[in-house]
């Protein structure tokens, strides 16, 4: 079966300079999209991927980043929205790079699909009302 | 057939009166025809909530011991300034107001996360806020300092007094310029990324009666949850604007200026809002019923999404610089459809003003008719129309001549 998941990786200092990410293609035959990343010596480096793959590729690949000393995160977790304050006005539609947001043309009211969302905050800080937060 | 407002309150009052929304109506005269539906339907509700910038809110807090006069002293609501330029305790809190030390635009963009907009909020939610005042002190007004929470239940007065509210229509916004922009109208990509819209279009009060034939002075409306009035026509008022047959206009032209009680107001319906890289203002819920006095009024508020159009305005410099100019006219079935093209080029379009939110206004104020609670009211004085000559005026600059005695070293 194949699944595509979005993650987000946590690279202690000491592993950076490392190449860790490009085995996920090389030794697990899986796709991955980098949709964000900072990565500096010194400091922590996280990158936020999109990955595709076999589902026994894809533990196996992730089980490869722990035991390396990568803290996996799944993304989709990470951006929330308060339904008590959303107003459904659509503005965070208009900066959204992915299908994570859009207007319901029947209820006229903005849908959120977390399985789209890449992490990338734009809604965060463009809501009006700050509907949209930001949980780890 | 003609009906009178008197006729339809005494219906509602029976419970007998027949109650739609500006969405409803549209199927019942497409099946019924305009004739038929003129005499069974008497009330069309409406609504719209959006960012309404030209909002705000009278306070009375009552006098102190010993007593402060804040009028020419300085008043703050949470750190946002209100304005007291009025007599001893009534102060104006205005949507758009920021605290002094917000930082602005000077971390570009700026985030602007509370206003006066969002003191509004919680002053309807319940929310204790701080008051703080410094003022000079007078022989009858002797105190200069004032720290401490208030509460709108226990305030003299709280009335929303919006100078303009409830367009009757809106530009669609574009950007021309190379570089990203932070606007009112949201964010706009460079070089035709993309195109925002602001109105409740078919829902949308005063596009519901483009002439202003029922929508005047003296109005019951639903104002941020509880019940308001038109207190006159909005500022920049505009009713001589293009025109389609069907009378609805082709950019921005009627406004409402509206006034209510904020004790009775709920917070769902006046939320404080901010604008990346713009400012903070106050989104407001509005809701005006139509009595369907007679078939042209009945026509008007069958009016369609796409039959309303709007002009596509370039703010990445046009509009900066108060240059006319439309770059096209699209109607609001293809904004919500979510696609338009502009000179060649396909852009998505999306909305700021919900018409999820306008929808369950006009919903709410057709069950507050419905249960013989809200009646109608006929208006005083009508807003001024074609026939008055309004126009809206952009400022002629002079220049300032001082005289020698003005003159300072």
């Amino acid at each position: 079966m194949i699944v595509s998941r979005k993650i987000i990786l946590h690279f202690p200092k000491d592993m950076v300079e490392q190449p860790l990410v490009s085995r996920l293609a090389k030794d697990f035959d899986l796709e991955f999209n980098i949709l964000k990343a900072s990565v500096t010596p010194n400091e922590e480096g996280i990158m936020h991927l999109a990955i595709k793959g076999e589902k026994g590729n894809y533990s196996k690949g992730v089980e490869y980043l722990t035991k390396a000393g990568v803290k996996v995160q799944q993304m989709g977790q990470e951006i929330k929205r308060n339904d008590d304050r959303c107003t459904h006005c659509g503005l965070c539609v208009s900066v959204c790079p992915t299908p994570a947001l859009v207007i319901d043309k029947k209820t006229r009211e903005v849908v959120f699909d977390s399985g789209h969302c890449v992490a990338c905050e734009m809604c965060v800080r463009v809501c009006p009302v700050k509907a949209m937060e930001i949980r780890f | 057939m003609a009906k009178t407002y008197a006729e339809i309150n005494e219906k509602i009052k029976k419970g007998q009166a027949v109650i739609v929304t500006a969405e409803e109506i549209i199927d019942i005269v497409e099946d019924k025809g305009i004739k038929k539906a003129a005499q069974e339907v008497d009330v069309v509700t409406t609504g719209t909530f959006g960012p309404m910038c030209s909002s705000g809110a009278f306070l009375n807090f009552g006098h102190t011991q010993p007593r402060i006069k804040i009028g020419g002293g300085h008043a703050y609501l949470n750190n946002v300034p209100a304005y007291a330029g009025l007599a001893a305790v009534d102060v104006y809190i205005g949507a758009t107001a920021i605290p002094d030390d917000d930082p602005r635009n000077k971390v570009y963009p700026g985030e602007f996360e509370y206003g006066g907009g969002h003191v509004i909020e919680e002053l309807v939610a319940g929310k204790d806020v701080r008051l703080e005042v410094s003022s000079y002190g007078t022989d009858c007004y002797p105190r200069r300092k004032l720290e401490t929470l208030v509460n709108i239940k226990d305030i003299n007065e709280a009335v929303l007094f919006s100078p303009r509210n409830a367009y009757q229509n809106y530009n669609c916004a574009v950007n021309l310029a190379e570089r990203i922009i932070y606007t009112y109208m949201g964010v706009l990509q460079p070089n035709l990324g993309n195109a925002t819209f602001c109105s409740a279009a078919q829902l949308s009060p005063l596009l519901n009666d483009p002439l202003y034939r029922t929508i005047g002075i003296g109005t019951k409306i639903f104002l941020g949850g509880g019940t308001g009035f038109v207190a006159w026509h909005g500022t920049q008022h505009n009713p001589a604007v293009k025109r389609k047959d069907n009378e609805t206009p082709q950019a921005g032209a009627g406004t409402l200026a509206v006034i209510g009680d904020l004790k009775q107001m709920k917070p769902a319906w006046l939320r404080g809002s901010s604008f990346l890289g713009y400012g903070a203002t106050l989104t407001v819920g509005i809701g005006v019923p139509i009595p369907i006095l007679d078939e042209e009024i009945c026509r008007n508020t069958a009016v369609r999404n796409r039959d309303i159009w709007t002009q596509v305005v370039d703010y990445g410099k046009n509009y900066p610089n108060n240059i006319a100019g439309s770059l096209g006219e699209v109607n609001y079935e293809q904004l919500f459809n979510g696609e338009i093209e502009v000179q060649g080029k396909k852009l998505a379009a999306t909305p700021l003003s919900s018409y999820a939110k306008a929808r369950e206004i006009a919903g709410i104020l057709k069950t507050w008719i419905k249960k013989g609670e809200f009646t109608l009211t006929e208006p005083v004085q009508t807003l001024p129309g074609l026939e008055s000559g309004a126009t809206v005026k952009s400022l002629r600059e002079r220049p300032i001549k001082q005289s020698k005695s003005e003159r300072r070293d």
